[in-house]
Formats: structure tokens, C-alpha cells, sequence
């Protein structure tokens, strides 16, 4: 028998559901609000919801102090650049994971995931000495290889989970049929995960995108990404909180678009193809 | 041309050993049936034929060559699988097609193979669906199309007939028999199903844990079985078997009727029992007698007309020239 479920429940569940996806919404919301508003009336005390004077002013004034056009291109090619060149690494990798496993391929997805455990900041002197040697601080190419890295376990999972759901079958078949190992991968697998590997390129670049402990850090002018934008209205000429939300809504007006379009490939992703 | 020939291949995986060293010839346009109990090699050794597992030891000859190390797709060797294993992104034409565009088949020649297919197959009205929207005959018919566009010199299957319902299997069984006799090309079938393995097979090769329990076409399994394992698996129902005191007097450990070689009467014979179920198949019955003293249940077929119930004593009488007789190792004496 279905579960009966009472038209009373589902007003309260509706309505639970509501406030929970609302407080969750609040923070954005209020951000985009604050930057519509003067500084005077953004920080004014009872703060205003609506009723106050709407205007564009922070906008221009961000867009006149700092180049927001580089910020943004700088984040686009680092989080698309670390991205696609994780993705590059993780399909071969996860290919063999699942479908040659051996014994200690368990341990070795397990030691992946564990490097995520560790505190950013513990390698953060490492890594800085090592960017200054390389000559690559402030750069983009940098930022796209730390970035692949600290992401390279999660899309390696991502991946394996959804290579998991092929049936080997399928590969042998084409093994069979005479494809190689590159066709294999070519026209059989890639075709069939697509699905997964949308999702995991969606959630991935959303990471990178948002990612600001490695981008602050390792960045001064010249590769700064839209989460350095932000931080320039923070601190130093005190607080406009008016401008900073300004900044911030700029910052997130491109992901919170593309994550708006790609709800559906998004969901799936982070089930990690739990739902069949 | 279609020559197996397997040479004291072995297979392990890890510490287990699968398949013991094994000889076999499997001759050119034979069609021969790998059946047995699971677990007991015989998918792993179409495995090993096809070459998507390698042998741990021994030698796999084709047409002569040795292929003990040729990857799958240089062995001439098409596979139809349990799960069809069909390509879901590509529609009924692009897998048929993919193993040819593989090899670099000429366009038209290709095109002029997948009609071909189709038509026999019964599949020309499909060619530009998905798998998906396909039903599991026809899926199975797709993989067949394959597997025949290649034109190998032998087809695999394993165990292709199973995810199917049972009337579709009969008219998938008939196909593929079909087939063989048409395309006269060597065929590796397997399956656990006894039945399937004697309407089918030209040659019959019984496994158990990797051993090959005995060779022939179905009739002298089924005639002479060589030990009490053939005899229990080959034939349905299953062959009956006596121990003790009336097996010695025929000189034998143990000895085997199978049902359909009992004949049964209400009035006398040389054993008695207790009717038990009755499976009624309309032509035939089959009766499942208790407290023969023989064996816990002997199993007889009778005329679809028998007229004995539930709890009815009845009496058995063997036909004589058909036991098979087995000693204290099973085997055939």
C-alpha cells in the first residue's frame, strides 16, 4: 500500500520546505538586496527590506574602479581551464578503475578522497615557495593546476561512480567488435557517460569557481579571479557594504545563472548516481 | 573456416584454479553446447576463446593459428552476450554497424550487410530505434545481427536465451538453430540448460569444476552417459538412481532408470510406491512416487491418461535393457 499522505501534512511539509530553501536562499538575497541600496541605508538600524530607494549607483561605481571584464575572464579560464584539464586526466583514471580493478584500487580512491581531509593551509608555504620557484604566482596557469588538483579526487569519484554503471559488457562487446582501447573509450564509454561527465564538469567548475583559499592566496593582480574582486571591497577602505554586495552579486550573477539552467544535470551529479 | 582447437589450457585466477588443463576440438560448422551446473567454467572458457580472458596456460588454436595471445578482435570471433550488450546510444543500425566500421568496411558493403541482416532477422523495420525502445527478442535478434555481419569464422554465445520468457526462448532456440544450419558456421553455445543444450547442440560437451565430464552429440549422453553426473544432468526429468540391495543384484553400486524408461500400473510390477505430486502436462505426467524402499523419490513418466492420484499406491516396472549401471566412483560400468 502507498504511504497515505494527509492534505494537513503536506501544507506543513510545503511550507517546512519553503522556509528551510528560504533561510538557505537568505544570505543571497540579502546580498543582492544591499546592493540596490545606499551605504547609508545598507547599514541602517531596524535594516530596510524593500522600502527603500533603489538604485544602481555601487554598480557603476564598482564597475568604474575596478575591471570587472578581467576578474571575470580570469575566473572563467580557471575554472573551465582546471576543469577540462582534470576531466582530461580523470577519464583514463577512472576508466581503469573501473573496469581493471585490482586489489588495492579501493585503497587508492580511499588515499584520493583522504587528501581532501587535509587543511588547504597546511601546504600553503609549500606550495606559495614552490609557485615563487616555478615562476608561476599570479598566474593563470598556475591557479588551473592547483585548482585540477585539489578537485582531481572528487572528479575521479565522480567519474568511477558513473563508469561503474556501465556494464562491462558493453566494453567487452566492443572489444569484441574490434574496437581498441582508444576506440573503446572514443565511441563506446564517453558516449554512454556523458551524462556523468556533464555533471561532474557542472559541479567542478562551480568548485573552481567559488574556490577562494588558493585563488586570494597565490594571486596578486595580474590572474586575479571575480573571488579577489570580492575581496577588494572587504577590508581595506573600510566597510561599504552596499559596494561589496555589489561586487559579490556581480561575482555570483554568472554561476548562480548557469547553475539555474543546469538544476537537473546538477541534482544527478551530486547523487552521485545514486538515483537510477 | 571455424577450427578450435584447445590445448591443455588452464585458468586461474588468483589461487583458484577454474579450468584444470583441458583438451577439446571443436570442429569447422559444428555446432557445440558448453552445459553444466553454474560455477562450474564453462562461460570462463568461451571466455577464453574469445579472448576476453587469458589463459593461464596451454594453447588456443583457430583454423590451425595459434590465437593463445591474439586480442579478441584479431580472432575472427563474434559474441553474443547474456545482456545482449548492445550500444544504448546508438540506434539498431549503428550497432549493427559498428563492427564493420571497426574493421573499415567499405560504406555500401556495409550498408548492403546490415540489409541483409535485417531482413533475416526480421529487424529491417526497427534499423532506426534505440535498444531501449526494443523489446528483449528483439534486442536479442540485434546482437545476433551483429555477431553475423561480421561474418566470423565462429559465433560465441553466452548464454544468450536466459533473460528471455519462456515462449520466447523456444522461438529464439528454433531461430538460432535456424541459422546454423544456414550460415553452416561454427557456433560455441552455452548454457545450463539441459534442454537447450539437447534440442540444439551437434556436440554436447558436459562440464563440472572445469573438467570435461564427457563429449558426444546429445543421444549418446543421453544413451551412455560415461558417469552418474552426465547421466543426472543430461535428460529431464532427471534420471532416478538406486542404491543397496537392488543395485548389487544387478552388479552395480548404483544403478539409474531414467523416468520415461518406467512403466507404471495400478495392478502389479516389480516395485510398489505411493503416489506423490503429479505434474500433469497434458500429454505426459509425470509422477513423483514415495516408500519405493528404492530412493526417497523416484520420479516415472506416464501417459497424460494415467488415472492414479495423490496417495494411490501404484508399482513400477524398469525396462531392463535401459539401466545404466555405475560403481562406487559413478562410473559407467
Amino acid at each position: 500500500m502507498a504511504r497515505a499522505v494527509t492534505t494537513q501534512r503536506k501544507i506543513i511539509n510545503t511550507a517546512a520546505a519553503w522556509a528551510v530553501g528560504l533561510a538557505i536562499f537568505f544570505p543571497i538575497l540579502w546580498t543582492i538586496l544591499t546592493s540596490f541600496k545606499t551605504e547609508a541605508q545598507a547599514i541602517a538600524d531596524p535594516p530596510l527590506f524593500l522600502g527603500f530607494d533603489w538604485t544602481l549607483e555601487n554598480y557603476s561605481v564598482v564597475m568604474e574602479r575596478s575591471d570587472y571584464a578581467k576578474y571575470l575572464w580570469n575566473s572563467i579560464i580557471i575554472a573551465g581551464g582546471s576543469t577540462l584539464l582534470g576531466i582530461i586526466i580523470a577519464v583514463p583514471a577512472a576508466w581503469s578503475m573501473a573496469f581493471v580493478p585490482s586489489k588495492r584500487t579501493k585503497d587508492i580512491l580511499m588515499w584520493m578522497l583522504s587528501t581532501k581531509m587535509l587543511p588547504a593551509v597546511g601546504v600553503l608555504y609549500p606550495i606559495y615557495l614552490l609557485f615563487i620557484k616555478l615562476g608561476i604566482l599570479d598566474s593563470k596557469i598556475g591557479l588551473v593546476i592547483v585548482l585540477m588538483l585539489i578537485n582531481l579526487p572528487i572528479i575521479v569519484w565522480m567519474l568511477y561512480t558513473y563508469f561503474k554503471e556501465i556494464p562491462g559488457e558493453i566494453l567487452e562487446a566492443a572489444r569484441m567488435d574490434g574496437a581498441t582501447l582508444k576506440e573503446e573509450v572514443i565511441y563506446i564509454l564517453t558516449p554512454m557517460a556523458i551524462p556523468g561527465i556533464a555533471s561532474t564538469i557542472l559541479l567542478n567548475v562551480i568548485l573552481a569557481w567559488n574556490e577562494a583559499f588558493w585563488t586570494l592566496n597565490l594571486t596578486a593582480a595580474k590572474a586575479a579571479p571575480l573571488t579577489a574582486f570580492i575581496a577588494s571591497y572587504s577590508s581595506p577602505e573600510g566597510l561599504f557594504y552596499a559596494k561589496l554586495s555589489a561586487a559579490s552579486t556581480m561575482a555570483i550573477a554568472p554561476i548562480l545563472i548557469l547553475g539555474w539552467f543546469s538544476q537537473k544535470q546538477l541534482v544527478s551529479g551530486l547523487t552521485f548516481g545514486a538515483v537510477k | 573456416m571455424g577450427r578450435i582447437t584447445l590445448d591443455k589450457v588452464t585458468k586461474s585466477f588468483g589461487d583458484v584454479n577454474v579450468i584444470p588443463p583441458l583438451d577439446l576440438t571443436i570442429n569447422d560448422g559444428e555446432f557445440v553446447v558448453f552445459v553444466g551446473p553454474s560455477g562450474c567454467g564453462k562461460s570462463t572458457l568461451l571466455r577464453l576463446i574469445a579472448g576476453l580472458e587469458d589463459v593461464s596456460s596451454g594453447q588456443i588454436r583457430i583454423d590451425g593459428e595459434d590465437a593463445t595471445n591474439l586480442p579478441p578482435a584479431k580472432r575472427k570471433l563474434a559474441m553474443v552476450f547474456q545482456s545482449y550488450a548492445l550500444y544504448p546510444h546508438m540506434s539498431v543500425r549503428k550497432n549493427i554497424a559498428f563492427p564493420m566500421k571497426m574493421a573499415g568496411v567499405p560504406e555500401d558493403e556495409q550498408k548492403r550487410r546490415i540489409e541483409g541482416a535485417a531482413k533475416a532477422l526480421n529487424l529491417t523495420d526497427y534499423l532506426d530505434r534505440r535498444p531501449g525502445q526494443l523489446s528483449g527478442g528483439q534486442r536479442q535478434r540485434v546482437a545476433i545481427g551483429r555477431a553475423i555481419v561480421r561474418e566470423p569464422s565462429a559465433f560465441l554465445f553466452d548464454e544468450p536465451l536466459s533473460n528471455l520468457d519462456a515462449a520466447l526462448r523456444v522461438n529464439m532456440r528454433l531461430e538460432i538453430s535456424e541459422l546454423h544450419n544456414q550460415l553452416k558456421t561454427t557456433m560455441i553455445y552455452v548454457t545450463h540448460d539441459q534442454v537447450e543444450a539437447m534440442t540444439m547442440a551437434d556436440k554436447i560437451v558436459v562440464l563440472r569444476a572445469g573438467h570435461i565430464e564427457q563429449v558426444g552429440s546429445p543421444l549418446e549422453l543421453y544413451r551412455e552417459p560415461r558417469n552418474k553426473f552426465v547421466a543426472g544432468f543430461i535428460g529431464s526429468p532427471k534420471m532416478n538412481f538406486i542404491e543397496g540391495p537392488v543395485a548389487a543384484q544387478q552388479g552395480a553400486h548404483t544403478i539409474g532408470i531414467r523416468p520415461e524408461h518406467i512403466t507404471a500400473s495400478a495392478s502389479d510390477g516389480m516395485w510398489s510406491g505411493i503416489v506423490g505430486v503429479a505434474e500433469h502436462l497434458g500429454s505426459d505426467t509425470f509422477l513423483h512416487i514415495h516408500e519405493t524402499g528404492l530412493a526417497e523419490t523416484m520420479t516415472v513418466r506416464v501417459n497424460g491418461e494415467f488415472n492414479l492420484r495423490h496417495g494411490d499406491k501404484v508399482f513400477l516396472t524398469p525396462e531392463m535393457d535401459k539401466l545404466h549401471k555405475f560403481d562406487a566412483k559413478g562410473l559407467r560400468i
